[in-house]
């Protein structure tokens, strides 16, 4: 198991941790709806920023947790406060700091009811989700996870649209179902190994059978989150009902914690089960991409096509887990920073058009390219993007997943499992093929809509809104070191606990 | 000194027998009891650390009981705030409320201490009689009376209880030929496994059962919480649960860790009312049926801590229902605001709360949320301790089914969070809060998230208390006259 090491003197990880809660209950008591807004921009902002210094400070060369803080919390039931960071996390901790002040900007003109509440619960949620990814103790973990979807719920409860009561509620009930097993497998484990602190339940001996069920039970926790292929049908409604800022922060970090859970928990804690189980995973993984596409490009709701594109892309991830190489699990983690990136660059790209034309309707947003270019070159990136564009962020990380997963499939036992890979093509042209679909619509598409004539093009915030994540776009498509650099001793620590080269 | 909270409520239910003699001394009736109130809550703090033995070993106060006072003090203002104006009372027994109010939790209070099996029921009978008049005091409507059929249905079913819980207890005396706890304590040890004294021991529960509302005996739990005024309802539906608990754990560990008879009742009473709580939960509309319900279910989940026949459960047990006061208190205050003339509350009389009364709104979702089970609320944490506890001894099919039951009940909670967060309000007035209510509001909320963060001051206390209550220097009394 990797020592944890702490040298820092400033509690890092909890000051970004409770800095945006305690910022949420100062905001409840501020009077006005620009103060509140403003504050919530300037919290989130300032959050961001001082997440910088974890990758400045960041030392690659260990697979050890850093920044770790350790204090006893429940002395009673041993559970303790612990965050940490390693490889795997700090890349996440920094997508959530980044993304939440785009949703403040994006909420800013789009929200106007109830704006104290909204931007209470954009605090919490900032709160709960650094939580999860910095949690070394399970139950604190736990506490995260489970906390963050009331603010989840309100935000498409209250905020959303005509069907919002129905997705908030569904995405509250699949959630929950998935994650009272994952507290089952939890008191397991400690009954088994005594300790709720991460590190130490990893590479640990346990029986298979044992291992298998706490497997079981903590993957479809996860797999609900992802979403994975059957468990998905949470996402569209959620996804369309949502706000935009809901939207982004579902896509760009809810869905990564299902994928941060197999990989933080399911295989270092109970690496023979993962292997027992990793066919079925790849099959459902390629099911995903195929079934991801082909439902996005039979949409026509833009918000619609991209949460299925979302099922797609999460395939990806979880097909680049289960490869259990180093190339497949490093592609996975960098698919889950484009994923965060692109998809949240497209829902807020599909918000802002809303915001103008009042519809998502494919058909009835066809041609506005001409009125929009500014927003048009956005979009047009973003789509390539999603669609893995050579010189795109996701390039890179499909690439890698994909040689993870040919890389498995040669030493795929029995034999006959890879050929579950050939789905992958056509989960790849689909890709191509909706965004291409969509683009054209959008940008070019239909006849002229007088209802189109007066459209504004961007303005500087929601060009503020966009810019950095086209920066990040073009940053990891063509040069991904920094990115890749702090994973690679993660990784390879992960991996060993596997048990494999 | 050790008596004196006992002594003081005591004295604040003559006070207000006095007062309820004159005519329309409502104020007056009130204040006495909230003096009384707040008398026992400065006794219960004085003597907190107080031990002794008292009526010749029939009465004892230590840590647990103490402790449990303090709750029922706490629970006892708290209870008199929600009741605020009594809108649902009728005028003339008004100051009468007040006075069973007191002398319900006077019995509630000497029940905690009672370790002899007579003094134990008659301060059931003082803690249960008061409720039933309470009930019966509600508002006569036109379309109201179903409180009527309540009040029948409860003293039927509670003195059944009563008089199953007599029969198992003359088997017990039968056996060991003493009504004094510790001595029974003593005398059962060897006898433990026969199956008189399982009988016995089984049918004695059976009267706690009953308050505490578990299935089979929870029959009038839904009719006493619909047909008694909401007022009533946050009493009935708070205080006697934990004293019935807290007297239950003195039972339970009549039994030795190993008993796997106990066990196997314990677990099937947990698994039905948890599922029959849950799943009847499900179909209801009205709110205050709904929690009742739902209290149900509650009840199977701290009977979970109960199975593990070992301190540390019962710790959990009586952790779950501490926080479990908090969350539904939390609720009801919701319920009697927004029934602004004390009519029953149907689910659409939520809708729009997020409107008419931010405050009233956050407080129903800390009370739902925490009743659900989620961090970082009590109800997570207490949950958890109960669970750990109970898989810590092998019962993993009851852990799951209390999981899947825990799956199930988000369903009907999300419903009342559905009507005050998610709709709008359909012409339903704003709600006004005085100001001891907003403070009461914002009491609750900090409690049930500080019982979940912080429990760790309760545990201790609760693992402690229990310790000493059963240590047998403790039992065999260093008697304090």
């Amino acid at each position: 198991m990797p020592p944890v090491v702490s040298s820092e003197s400033l509690p890092y990880l909890s000051l970004l941790i409770f800095v945006p809660l305690g910022a949420a209950v100062i905001a409840a008591l501020l009077p006005g709806e620009r103060a509140v807004r403003w504050w919530t921009l300037g919290v989130s902002v300032v959050v961001a920023v001082g997440s910088w210094p974890l990758y400045g400070r960041f030392d690659a060369g260990t697979a050890a947790f850093q920044f770790v803080e350790h204090a006893p919390w429940i002395p009673a039931l041993r559970i303790h406060y612990t965050v940490g960071v390693d490889g795997i996390s700090l890349l996440l901790v920094l997508l959530t700091t980044l993304v939440l002040p785009l949703c403040v900007l994006v909420s800013w003109r789009q929200i106007s009811g109830r704006v104290k509440e909204f931007m209470v619960c954009l605090l919490v949620m900032e709160g709960a989700m650094l939580g999860v990814f910095c949690a070394l103790d399970f139950i604190l973990f736990f506490v995260f996870w489970e906390a963050m979807l009331i603010p989840m719920a309100l935000l498409i409860g209250i905020w959303g649209g005509p069907r919002r009561v129905y997705a908030a509620l569904k995405f509250f009930i699949y959630t929950m179902a998935g994650s009272v097993l994952l507290l089952v497998a939890i008191l397991a484990l400690y009954l088994e190994l005594g300790s709720f602190h991460i590190p130490d339940l990893m590479g640990r001996e346990l029986s298979l059978p044992f291992q298998g069920w706490v497997f079981a039970a903590m993957a479809l926790s996860f797999a609900v989150k992802v979403p994975m292929f059957p468990f998905h049908t949470w996402l569209p409604a959620a996804h369309v009902e949502a706000p935009t800022a809901g939207s982004v922060l579902l896509a760009s970090v809810l869905l990564k914690m299902g994928t941060y859970g197999f990989l933080r928990f399911c295989l270092p804690i109970t690496p023979q089960a993962t292997m027992l189980f990793v066919p079925w995973m790849v099959a459902l993984s390629v099911v995903g991409m195929v079934y991801g596409g082909a439902a996005a490009l039979a949409q026509n709701d833009l918000k619609k096509l991209v949460a299925y594109s979302s099922v797609g892309h999460m395939g990806v991830a979880t097909l680049g887990i289960f490869a259990l190489n180093r190339e497949g699990v490093e592609g996975a983690l960098l698919v889950m920073i484009n994923h965060g990136v692109t998809t949240g660059a497209l829902f807020l790209a599909v918000g802002l058009l809303y915001e103008r034309v009042h519809t998502r309707e494919l058909a009835r947003v066809a041609g506005v390219g001409r009125h929009v270019p500014v927003y048009t070159g956005f979009l047009g990136i973003f789509a390539l993007s999603s669609l893995a564009f050579p010189g795109t962020n996701s390039f890179i990380g499909e690439f890698l997943v994909l040689s993870g997963a040919l890389g498995w499939a040669r030493a795929a036992v029995p034999g006959w499992m890879a050929w579950v890979l050939l789905g992958v093509v056509p989960g790849v042209v689909l890709a191509a093929a909706y965004n291409l679909r969509m683009l054209q619509r959008v940008a070019y598409g239909g006849p002229r809509n007088p209802d189109h004539a007066g459209l504004k093009d961007l303005e500087l915030r929601e060009v503020v809104t966009l810019a950095p994540l086209l920066v990040l776009v073009f940053w990891i498509g063509l040069n991904p070191q920094p990115f890749t650099r702090v994973m690679h001793a993660s990784v390879r620590h992960l991996l060993e606990q596997m048990g494999g080269p | 000194m050790a008596f004196l909270p006992e002594l003081i409520l005591l004295a604040g239910a003559l006070a207000v027998f006095v007062v309820c003699l004159g005519e329309g001394r409502v104020r007056l009736a009130k204040a006495t009891a909230t003096g009384a109130a707040l008398g026992t809550l400065l006794a219960c703090l004085v003597s907190f650390r107080e031990t002794a033995l008292l009526f010749e070993g029939a009465y004892r106060v230590d840590l647990f009981s103490q402790g449990l006072k303090l709750v029922f003090a706490l629970g006892f203002l708290l209870v008199l705030v929600i009741g605020g104006e009594l809108p649902d009372i009728r005028e003339d027994a008004q100051p009468e409320y007040y006075l069973f109010l007191t002398l319900s939790v006077t019995g509630l209070t000497l029940l905690v201490s009672c370790v002899d099996l007579l003094t134990l029921v008659v301060a059931l009978q003082l803690a249960s009689f008061p409720l039933y008049f309470l009930v019966a005091l509600r508002r006569e409507r036109d379309d109201q009376r179903s409180q009527m059929e309540a009040v029948v249905k409860y003293i039927m079913f509670g003195i059944t209880a009563t008089g199953i819980m007599l029969f198992g207890m003359s088997y017990l005396f039968g056996v060991t030929g003493t009504t004094s706890m510790p001595t029974l304590q003593a005398r059962l040890a060897s006898l433990v496994h026969s199956p008189v004294v399982i009988a016995g021991l089984a049918l004695m529960w059976a009267g706690l059962l009953y308050k505490l509302a578990v299935f089979p005996f929870h029959f009038w739990t839904p009719d006493v919480y619909q047909g008694g005024s909401n007022e009533t309802t946050s009493l009935v539906a708070s205080l006697p649960k934990l004293g019935a608990l807290a007297v239950l754990v003195r039972f339970v560990t009549l039994a030795t860790p190993d008993h796997e008879p106990l066990a196997l009742l314990l677990t099937c009473l947990a698994i039905a009312s948890m599922c029959y709580g849950n799943v009847l939960a499900l179909v209801q509309k009205d709110v205050k049926r709904l929690l009742g319900f739902s209290g149900i279910a509650h009840a199977g989940y701290a009977l979970i801590g109960l199975v593990t026949l070992d301190p540390v459960g019962h710790v959990a047990a009586l952790y779950y229902l501490i926080a479990y006061q908090a969350m539904v208190l939390a609720c009801f205050v919701v319920v009697c605001r927004v029934a602004r003339t004390g009519g029953n509350v149907a689910l659409g009389d939520l809708a729009g709360l997020h409107r008419r009364s931010p405050l009233l709104m956050m407080t129903l979702l800390v009370g739902v949320f925490g009743l659900a089970g989620l961090p970082p609320f009590a109800g997570f944490m207490a949950k958890l301790t109960l669970l750990k506890a109970a898989l810590a001894k092998g019962h993993l099919t009851l852990v799951i089914v209390a999981v899947l039951n825990t799956a199930v009940a988000i369903y009907y909670y999300l419903a009342l969070v559905r009507e005050a967060c998610f709709r709008d309000p359909e012409g339903q007035p704003e709600v006004r809060l005085d100001v001891p209510t907003r403070a009461l509001c914002v009491a609750l909320i900090a409690g049930v998230v500080l019982l979940g963060v912080t429990p760790t001051a309760l545990l201790e206390h609760l693992g402690t208390a229990l310790a000493t209550a059963w240590g047998p220097i403790g039992l065999a009394g260093s008697g304090i006259p």
